[in-house]
């Protein structure tokens, strides 16, 4: 077995192309998913019973099904009613919607996690629902929630590499096409992997950094 | 879609059971392994069961098949793809239950082990008698929680080739034209899998004793 790097290393273009792919993808498909799943919890909070129970089944199904069968839904199955994506836009979705299943339940369980009496408070004092979500449940909730939510972003960022199946541009298809042109395929894969383990141990420890920096912020210990 | 498509997406999913099985258990051994390899207070063995566990953790399952799928045959293994999908997906999820099996251990009470050494049990008696039941029923809903974790991760050995059921579907649907229907067909087997296994947890774990403080 020879193990050549520089047969790979010599296709850096392509790979810093594939590379930023992965991480525009990782970047905007977390925000959105984050921020869908806020809307989501906030719904089930605050929307009655009949919203929570079909939010509740749809954020079931995303999270018992696998991601790369979701996808597949949304980019063979889309153009049979009306909606042909192109592979980054629909990996994009896809990994929004999947992302704002499991943002959802973090940002639930913040709720949950809110002491009532904070917001019986808020009530007693005349403050308006909107008041409450914005002036006591999420400043209370973000130090709660953050944790998970960075731990969500890292798994986020390993389910990008799913998209490399419906032909998304990013680093995994890159790679994978690379090893094969050039009949490199260990290599590339070593490449492909070094990369996303430095990328999510960056992440993680920053993650960890931001935490403890954070933590004098915290309102109640829950 | 016809019964018989219903059909042979059911008889794939045997195949996405009896892999995450087999995966979970061979994972399972594996964790057993590296766990103690924590506990054990050596640098020696902690260092590689940290980095193992950092590697299999931090890199999508993804590139982890993909990487064993070519790397077993360059180095002369020519192994059929359902074993490299066996071997990838049992290393993967050996990290992530090895790091439960950590915690278990961690929070067995320490008062357990006090009084198991002042009536003078042996270490191993006390390993076999209170450590291991006690870690292991605290761990057990992480158990059922990482086994629906791999049956879905198990959709991805779908692209080293083996059959089962995402990569019957991905068959069925190009050779019929009916993605939507197929596809939501195997997301509502996966679904159904995933709840009589966590419905089978549960049971499994109310009826478990419970654990002394």
């Amino acid at each position: 077995m020879t193990f050549d790097i520089n047969v790979i290393l010599d296709q850096l273009p392509a790979i810093a192309s594939g590379a930023g792919v992965t991480i525009m993808i990782w970047i905007v498909g977390t925000i959105a998913a984050a921020f869908i799943g806020f809307f989501v919890a906030v719904g089930r909070r605050f929307g009655g019973v009949l919203l929570d129970r079909i939010l509740g089944l749809l954020v079931a199904v995303l999270r018992g099904t696998p991601f790369l069968i979701q996808i597949f839904l949304v980019y063979y199955g889309g153009p049979f009613i009306g909606l042909s994506l192109d592979p980054v836009p629909a990996g994009l979705i896809g990994i929004s919607i999947y992302g704002a299943a499991y943002y959802s339940e973090i940002f639930r369980s913040g709720f949950l996690a809110v002491p009532k009496g904070h917001i019986e408070a808020g009530e007693c004092v005349g403050l308006s629902q909107g008041q409450i979500i914005r002036r006591i449940l999420l400043p209370e909730m973000t130090m709660l929630v953050l944790p998970p939510s960075l731990n969500m972003a890292v798994l986020l960022m390993k389910e990008t590499a799913v998209l490399s199946i419906i032909t998304v541009p990013e680093l995994t298809a890159t790679l994978s096409a690379i090893g094969a042109q050039q009949y490199a395929f260990v290599e590339a894969l070593t490449v492909l992997a070094v990369f996303y383990w430095v990328l999510v141990e960056i992440t993680g420890r920053l993650g960890r950094i931001v935490e403890t920096k954070l933590t004098r912020f915290r309102f109640f210990n829950a | 879609m016809s019964i018989k498509l219903f059909e042979l997406l059911l008889y794939a999913s045997i195949y996405t059971v009896t892999i995450s099985v087999v995966s979970i258990l061979i994972g399972f051994a594996i964790a057993i392994l590296l766990s103690s390899m924590l506990l054990s207070k050596k640098r020696l063995f902690i260092a590689p069961a940290q980095i193992f566990i950092s590697f299999f953790r931090g890199v999508p399952l993804l590139v982890q098949l993909l990487l064993i799928y070519n790397m077993l045959p360059a180095i002369g293994l020519n192994v059929p793809s359902i074993v490299a999908a066996i071997v990838g997906l049992s290393l993967c999820t050996a990290a992530y239950q090895a790091e439960n099996m950590r915690g278990g251990f961690a929070s067995v009470p320490v008062g357990l082990i006090e009084s198991a050494e002042m009536v003078g049990l042996t270490a191993g008696q006390i390993f076999r008698r209170i450590k291991a039941p006690i870690a292991l029923r605290l761990t057990f809903p992480a158990l059922v929680n990482e086994a629906i974790l791999i049956l879905k991760a198990s959709s991805l050995v779908s692209v080293v080739g083996v059959i089962e059921l995402t990569r019957m579907a991905q068959d069925l649907a190009g050779s019929t034209f009916l993605p939507l229907q197929i596809f939501a067909a195997a997301g509502l087997i996966y679904l159904a899998i995933n709840w009589i296994v966590a419905f089978a947890g549960g049971l499994i774990e109310r009826s478990l004793p419970g654990v002394p403080r």
